[in-house]
């Protein structure tokens, strides 16, 4: 058994709105490095809440998350945002690109923020990223330029730019057709194998979640099969 | 580099929605140029009025007045000493008005290194006989050139040379409205009486106009020599000593210090011309008041279109904070963006309030009262831009702050879920 990238121990959350409701209800599970695993479940299960809370930005919860070995909880914001931005990358439905920025400049925004290399060498890996997805012509166009598939190809490369630790998606391929979620998963799929990347993605994608190597499967907040 | 890149997201933000910013900036813009314009017109005007007052007002006046003694003879009596004496219907002494020991008086005054000049004065009461009628008048017999140098004596005289009075003997220069009314003209000599009844024939060489037509009805100038000749006085005689101080604060306690140390009476400029105080400050407090509640509104325009920028940024801020950007750095971002606008705004607002005060500057404003003025005074001075440029930095930052926090406190979670 390969290292533990990503723990839940006895997770909870509640809603309070309009009443008090359990959402989550004492989870437990871990997701290993290399591991391609999807969380599946129907709407309003709890499955994106699980994932927000996992990413540390939703830190209203019981229980704990571990990431890479160290306590998320009671963590102060801006060490959370140093988690996020330094282990943790992204990819929604929706790409969230920022249209005032080039293509290339959006995959550097998270790697100039850690700060860990210089400028020049930020805007390399980018471009490897970029690479990687099949997209490295486009770098310098605006983000609205782009089709969909290619937007979320460039939201993807942006979760790279640090070589996080773990790749969250929360519905990736929500927003795009046959072929490009098709694409979408091959990324994701060589990413997990070539380069070893732990992912975990939330879907309602059936078929996209059948191919992954792990399934979590989630009913009324509690894991029904793993 | 953090600040770079902060920097860097600030400037994208502020390019991508740059006819806001352009509308904020000339917010500020506009606001500083009316300061700078107004504060500067304003204090010019005071300056303008005060020294009305101020360049012919000496910051100390010695000079001798004719009292009763305050020591009768009876008080140094022996045999009345213990009893009180009433006395009835006193008169003052007979006595000159001229100070006494004037030589001592302006040497110890030249050593004193807080004097920046002296200028000894006459005055005298006369009349001007104008065919069979006299006219009331008062000479006052000056020092030509010190007077000139401490009091802008050339100023005022507005026709003929200042100079000629010194240099022509048995000279005078005319106040305007006497002039006018013995239909002297330059050149000509009119006749003078003095109290005593001595007449002195006097060759008129300029006019003077002090902008107070009273004054300037009754009230000549002539040399000091002159003036003594015509009272029959030595050269001794002087009846006033207007003394220009370096510091005019210092004016009310140095003029009680020679009150006692000259045996003279003095009297300070504070004394002598209170209100103008009052009047100047109360003129400078409206104006900042006017400046300042200009760059509030200034800055409320910046707090609207930064709260606006914040509404329509929410993905971006919600996926900047998700990438791992902390509230504190999109904190910055938004201050970041507010003061680049003050910044931009208030440096192009310096720049304007300066056109428009050299503007301003140019404007005819002729006046009979102010014959020196021939455009609208303006204060040049650097105080106003920095307190301008101070004060634009200030509200554009507090005008940022609460948009700024707003922003940070944006929760990506609520955001991104949303869609």
């Amino acid at each position: 058994m390969s290292k533990v990238i990503l723990e839940a121990k006895n997770l909870s959350k509640y809603f309070y709105d309009p009443v008090k409701f359990q959402v989550l209800k004492e989870m437990n599970f871990s997701v290993n490095k290399g591991e391609l695993v999807a969380v599946i479940g129907k709407s309003g299960c709890g499955k994106s809440t699980l994932l927000y809370i996992l990413s540390t930005m939703d830190t209203d919860y019981e229980g704990d998350v571990w990431i890479d070995g160290i306590s998320t909880r009671g963590k102060k914001e801006g060490e959370l945002a140093r988690v996020r931005n330094e282990k943790i990358g992204f990819v929604f439905q929706f790409h969230y690109l920022l249209n005032e920025f080039s293509v290339l400049k959006n995959v550097m925004l998270p790697g100039l923020k850690l700060g860990k290399y210089p400028e020049h060498e930020v805007e390399q890996r980018a471009y490897d990223k970029l690479k990687i997805l099949g997209i490295e012509n486009e770098a310098l166009k605006k983000p609205n330029q782009l089709s969909g598939g290619e937007k979320q190809r460039v939201a993807i490369a942006r979760s790279l730019i640090n070589d996080p630790l773990i790749i969250m998606g929360d519905e990736p391929t929500g927003n795009l057709d046959k072929m490009n979620s098709e694409n979408v998963f091959h990324i994701f799929q060589e990413l997990a194998e070539v380069y070893n990347q732990s992912l975990l993605i939330v879907t309602h994608d059936t078929e996209f979640a059948s191919r992954s190597s792990r399934i979590i499967e989630i009913e009324d907040g509690k894991i029904i099969k793993m | 580099m953090k600040y770079k890149l902060i920097a860097n997201i600030a400037r994208s933000l502020l390019l991508a929605n740059w006819k806001q910013t352009l509308v904020a900036a000339i917010g500020v813009t506009f606001s500083i140029t009316m300061f700078i314009a107004l504060l500067s017109f304003m204090s010019g005007l005071n300056d303008m009025l005060d020294n009305l007052i101020l360049n012919r007002t000496p910051h100390i006046r010695l000079y001798n007045e004719i009292l009763p003694s305050t020591r009768q003879p009876i008080e140094g009596s022996v045999q009345y000493k213990d009893h009180y004496n009433f006395i009835s219907s006193i008169k003052p002494k007979n006595e000159l008005l001229q100070i006494h020991n004037i030589g001592a008086i302006i040497n110890a005054l030249k050593k004193d290194d807080r004097v920046l000049g002296i200028a000894p004065k006459i005055t005298t009461q006369v009349f001007y006989t104008v065919g069979a009628v006299d006219l009331t008048g008062v000479i006052n017999g000056i020092d030509v050139e010190a007077e000139n140098r401490y009091y802008y004596f050339k100023d005022y005289v507005t026709s003929g040379n200042y100079i000629a009075l010194k240099n022509t003997p048995n000279s005078i220069i005319l106040g305007k409205g006497a002039a006018e009314k013995m239909m002297a003209k330059i050149g000509d000599v009119i006749q003078v009486i003095t109290s005593k009844g001595e007449r002195m024939p006097l060759k008129v060489v300029g006019y003077f106009q002090s902008g107070i037509s009273d004054i300037d009805k009754v009230q000549s100038y002539a040399s000091l020599n002159t003036t003594q000749k015509l009272l029959g006085e030595s050269n001794n005689y002087i009846t006033d000593l207007q003394i220009k101080l370096k510091n005019i604060l210092l004016a009310p306690q140095m003029a009680k210090e020679y009150k006692e140390l000259f045996e003279v009476e003095a009297i300070d400029i504070k004394t002598a011309n209170s209100q103008f105080e009052t009047g100047t400050f109360i003129r400078t407090l409206i104006s900042y008041a006017v400046g300042i509640t200009l760059l509030i509104v200034a800055g409320f325009g910046i707090y609207n279109i930064l709260n606006m920028m914040i509404y329509q940024k929410l993905d971006s801020i919600a996926i900047l904070k998700a990438t791992g950007f902390s509230g504190r750095d999109v904190n910055r971002i938004f201050i970041f963006i507010a003061l680049s606008i003050g910044i931009f705004g208030g440096l192009l607002g310096l720049v304007f309030g300066f056109g428009l005060s050299a503007l301003i500057d140019q404007v005819p404003f002729n006046t009979t009262a102010l014959p020196t003025i021939k455009t609208y005074p303006i204060n040049y001075n650097i105080k106003f831009y920095l307190i301008g440029s101070i004060f634009s930095l200030l509200t554009t930052y507090f005008a940022g702050y609460f948009p700024a926090r707003k922003a940070s406190k944006v929760d990506p979670v609520v955001i991104i879920r949303g869609k």
